[in-house]
């Protein structure tokens, strides 16, 4: 035991073993408390080498690092980070032209991938791996080796008990109704004992000259799963981290928008946004095909005493009914997506984040021309679907127009001029527009947020500051617009659905690896590592002498049970003289 | 062309129940508060409570002599003591050691022969009669048992798991806490930890009732899931446990200074001087063993932390936000969570680190609990955002 070098020069639990067995090199008693600053020594490069990977391979700098780790991952909750919102990044630069950029440079808003975080878990990994394999091949061959040498003085450790037998010739027959065992017979018995209670048991009899087993020892060890475990949940984190990257790298994820009976075919072209990995390329793409045939909604409908309860209006399901075909030769299938029900297709899983309704207008130019024709995708504010809606008609002649404003399901006139939505259903949908004309700056082809329309550099034809007022239309109607520039017509409504595409192959066996860790985790956290030894002698009164020794290795509450029961087993084993006479406690 | 889809109805809201279960959320509330003002008059009277106990120990003291000289063999030798009692600087934690240094027959010869142990190590009853004690946990658990009755009843009223919003998350969690506390009661003597107990589950009650009131109602669909069951409730459970270990590891803090001070006869700084004259830190248990107990409930609350809040949150965000893992600020918390509780447990099997050190880990991580609930709900914008806070 003592001769091998520890896997870890200061993990605290090792150095209370050495303490408790007696076999610590003195220098693991000396700073047991203190920690040990290794002195850089002047040893050279492969010195200094050697030196820091002892350095970071040790216990304090994995705990170091992972403090640093949790410290390091605040601040990505507490500025926006691009991989949840780009624009609200480029929000908050703009809000904070001085600190911004400093925070960007700093890569504050893309937190999980910065160099910083990144390096300071590759180092807690690197440090893991170096921790793992001495600490794995050590417990190898400590599983294969027999339990340690049994330490000179049980009665040092911190569960101790002795018992003296019956002598084995009868002599005590008067006080008791049988004869002790001999010291062979108790060794016999204790190592039986010992392995019944599934230690792992090595005896150790000491012999006379005749041959005759005057005295010996029991070495026992079990609780190897408990390494075991620690072992599997480290190397399992690893497994995480080695899948969590490889999945990142090879999947992709987009988004898409449909409204009603619209189709989606699964290709690079066919995306609204794409966020590819590092590694993949368009071929991962399986061609199938969605079609959103229709939507429905629910929405919390609950009267208490007649009137509307704390919740009503409050959605409760979204179920889309869509057409899809996984690919070009496969038949046609009716299936229905909802929140928390994605769907599977060509590996990859289809979500349901967001829906909304999408007006359908016609806008004629001042030349009678159909200028646009269609629905237009409006994004909902909030819980009653007022929603913001943006339309911009680059086609209309002789002016482009464009038009900005709300789409309201259930409109309702507030009595000063503004009208709100007062239910997320289509109970009274209404549009609200301003328009305007002029240069909608989109042929010199910078690309454009499509729900923002610039309207600086545009004069303003509709609003409630100017003669005309502002457009206000129900489902039928049309408005001429001033100037002769043109008209909208305000047809009906459909509903639209915006879907999630993911794909990552990594998923799974993330999952297996973080199973894997918590069943690691569980077994190292509540297995008791744990040694015992019995020693035999014979006393000069020529009785058998038993003493045993308990140690732990970590922690171990239970270690004074454990002591109980193996007495109990000795008592029921043997006949043990009573405790008044025992002349060893 | 809209054909109708929706498969789900769900029941409607039992308003009856509903207000039985808010009515019984107040009862159990004041109950508590009441408990709690018992276990403070009983702190508060802890020279009382100290001076019978003495008088009951005195009494005893004559006869158990002997059996204690003749405790079956197994007393653990006067060495492993002494050696354990000159380590001072770890209060002897996480020396592989626990059974033996730190009982009560061990240290009885040393450091403590001015003043007599009053507590056991092993956190036992030793048949102290502290009757405002007594009638406060009488009351914790009647009011527990109306605060079983109103969060039952709610989730009946909803048809529901009843743990879908700020208020109800409170709710749960001071009830698992509560639960957890009298279970615990059953076979310890906890009675030192009433007060911090009551005082964290009355300031939950009130946070839940005044600060986050939500009538009973339907959840939203990302919430209709069996897995809220699951997730949620594990870290309910998780954090119930964090928070007796936060006032455990508190104690511990305050009590190593006290031993320090009686240790070496008021040569410290004021605030150790100070502690060592509260009384009632002499019906606490040793630091070490305060340590310990927080130890294995801390390793119990980490793997629930691991399975509930971290993976099957992260099945969760898979499924109904199609990735497992993104990085949205309540996501942040849990991680940062998890990696400060793996980093007290690493600290504890390191040296330098074991003992009061490993113990402000537990705390910060208490601390960070608390960010994650009190600060990242209500401020930072999320797919977390369904709190049910009022706009
Ligand atoms: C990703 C970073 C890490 C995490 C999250 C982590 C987590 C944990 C946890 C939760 C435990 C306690 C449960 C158990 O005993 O199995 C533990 C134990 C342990 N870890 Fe780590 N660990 C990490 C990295 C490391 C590194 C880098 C080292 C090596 C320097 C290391 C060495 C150990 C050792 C030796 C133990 C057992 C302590 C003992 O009981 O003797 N860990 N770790």
């Amino acid at each position: 035991m003592s001769t091998e070098p520890s896997a870890h020069r200061d993990n605290a639990r090792e150095d209370a073993l050495h303490a408790a067995q007696g076999t610590g090199s003195s220098a693991s008693d000396a700073d047991a408390r203190e920690p040990r600053q290794a002195a850089v020594p002047a040893l050279g490069f492969a010195g200094m080498l050697r030196w820091a990977w002892t350095q970071l391979t040790s216990m304090r700098t994995a705990l170091m690092l992972l403090l640093l780790l949790a410290v390091a991952a605040v601040p990505g909750s507490v500025f926006p980070q691009r991989v949840q919102d780009s624009f609200a990044v480029q929000a908050w630069i703009d809000d904070n032209p001085t600190l911004g950029p400093v925070l960007d440079a700093l890569q504050m808003f893309d937190v999980y991938s910065s160099v910083w975080f990144s390096a300071i878990y590759l180092l807690l990994f690197i440090s893991l791996i170096g921790c793992i394999i001495p600490r794995a091949r050590k417990h190898w061959q400590q599983m294969r080796s027999a339990p340690p040498r049994t330490p000179r003085r049980l009665e040092r450790l911190p569960e101790y008990g002795a018992v003296e037998l019956n002598h084995p010739d009868g002599e005590d027959a008067a006080e008791s109704s049988r004869p002790g065992p001999t010291p062979e017979q108790a060794l016999e018995d204790a190592a039986r004992i010992l392995r019944k209670r599934r230690y792992r048991v090595e005896t150790r009899p000491q012999r006379n000259e005749a041959g005759e087993v005057t005295s010996g020892s029991v070495g026992a060890e079990k609780g190897y799963l408990k390494e075991v475990g620690n072992i599997l949940f480290h190397v399992s984190l690893v497994g995480v981290l080695i899948f969590v990257a490889l999945g990142a790298m090879f999947s992709y994820r987009g988004q898409k928008i449909i409204v009603e009976d619209e189709g989606f075919v699964n290709a690079l072209v066919a995306y609204d946004n794409f966020y590819p990995g590092t590694w993949f390329s368009e071929d991962q793409l399986e061609p199938f095909m969605i079609r959103l045939d229709g939507f429905e909604r629910a929405f919390d409908r609950e009267l208490v005493d007649g009137e509307p309860g704390p919740h009503y209006g409050q959605a409760l399901d979204f179920a889309a009914d869509v057409t899809v075909q996984e690919g070009p030769g496969d038949e046609p299938e009716q299936r229905q997506l909802r929140v928390n029900h994605p769907l599977s297709l060509g590996g990859a899983n289809v979500y349901l984040p967001g829906n909304g309704y999408a007006p359908v207008v016609t806008v004629r130019d001042g030349e009678g021309e159909v200028a646009f024709s269609g629905p237009v995708i409006t994004r909902p504010d909030d819980g009653t679907y007022s929603s913001m809606m943006v339309l911009k008609v680059p086609d209309a002649q002789p002016e482009q127009l464009g038009f900005v404003g709300l789409f309201l399901p259930t409109a309702h006139d507030t009595g000063d001029g503004m009208a709100v939505s007062v239910d997320p259903e289509l109970h009274n949908p209404q549009l609200h527009l301003n328009s305007y004309y002029g240069d909608l700056g989109l042929d010199d082809g910078t690309p454009q947020n499509v729900y923002v329309l610039e309207t600086e550099d545009l004069e303003v034809l509709n609003s409630r500051e100017t003669d005309a007022g502002g457009i206000v239309l129900s489902p039928g109607d049309t408005q001429e617009l001033p100037n002769g520039l043109g008209s909208i017509e305000f047809e009906g409504v459909q509903d639209y659905i915006a879907i999630d595409i993911t794909y990552n192959p990594g998923e799974t066996a993330v999952l297996i690896c973080a199973l894997t860790a918590t069943a690691g985790l569980v077994t190292s956290l509540f297995t008791r590592r744990r040694r015992a030894w019995v020693t035999v002698e014979r006393t000069d009164a020529g009785r058998t002498l038993v003493r045993y020794g308990l140690l732990s290795r970590g922690e171990d509450f239970s270690l004074r049970e454990e002591n109980i029961a193996l007495r109990s087993e000795f008592e029921k084993a043997w006949p043990v003289r009573a405790p008044e006479e025992n002349t060893e406690s | 062309m809209t054909i109708p889809v929706l498969t789900v109805q769900l029941p409607s809201i039992n308003v009856q129940l509903a207000e039985y279960s808010e009515l019984f959320t107040l009862i159990s509330a004041c109950l508590y508060t009441l408990a709690f003002i018992l276990f403070t008059v009983d702190t508060a009277r802890s020279s009382a409570t100290i001076r019978r106990v003495e008088a009951e120990l005195a009494a005893e003291q004559s006869s158990s002599r002997e059996r204690v000289g003749a405790a079956a063999g197994t007393a653990s030798s006067g060495a492993a003591a002494s050696e354990a009692s000159a380590s001072p600087a770890t209060s002897g934690s996480g020396t592989g050691a626990p059974g033996a240094a730190d009982r009560p027959e061990g240290t009885s010869a040393g450091s403590a022969a001015a003043e007599p142990e009053l507590v056991d190590a092993d956190m036992a009853y030793l048949g102290t009669r502290r009757p405002f004690a007594n009638v406060a946990i009488a009351l914790t658990a009647v009011g527990a048992a109306g605060h079983a009755f109103a969060v039952v009843a709610r989730g009946l009223a909803a048809s529901r798991w009843p743990l879908g919003n700020m208020y109800e998350f409170l709710v749960g969690a001071a009830l698992v806490v509560t639960v957890v506390y009298l279970a615990a009661l059953l076979r310890r003597d906890l009675r030192f930890l009433g007060i911090f107990v009551l005082g964290l589950v009355v300031t939950m009650m009130v946070a839940a009732t005044i600060g986050f009131p939500t009538p009973v109602g339907h959840v939203q669909p990302a919430l209709q899931s069996p897995w809220i069951a699951i997730h949620v409730s594990l870290a309910v459970l998780a954090i119930s446990l964090f928070t007796l270990t936060f006032a455990m590891n508190v104690l511990q803090l305050v009590q190593s200074r006290r031993e320090k001070a009686l240790e070496s006869a008021g040569g410290e700084g004021r605030f150790e001087r100070t502690v060592a004259r509260w009384q009632f830190m002499r019906l606490v248990p040793q630091a070490f063993s305060l340590e310990s107990w927080a130890y294995r409930l801390n390793a119990v609350a980490f793997v629930f932390w691991t399975v509930g809040p971290l993976i099957t949150g992260a099945i969760w965000a898979q499924q109904s936000w199609g990735r497992y893992w993104g990085w949205d600020p309540k996501e942040v918390w849990t991680f940062v969570i998890w990696v400060v509780y793996a980093g007290y447990l690493h600290a504890r099997a390191t040296r330098g680190w074991t003992g009061n050190r490993a113990a402000w880990l537990s705390i910060i991580g208490f601390g960070c609990i608390i960010i994650n609930y009190a600060v990242v709900n209500v401020f930072f914008p999320g797919l977390h955002s369904y709190a049910g806070l009022p706009e």
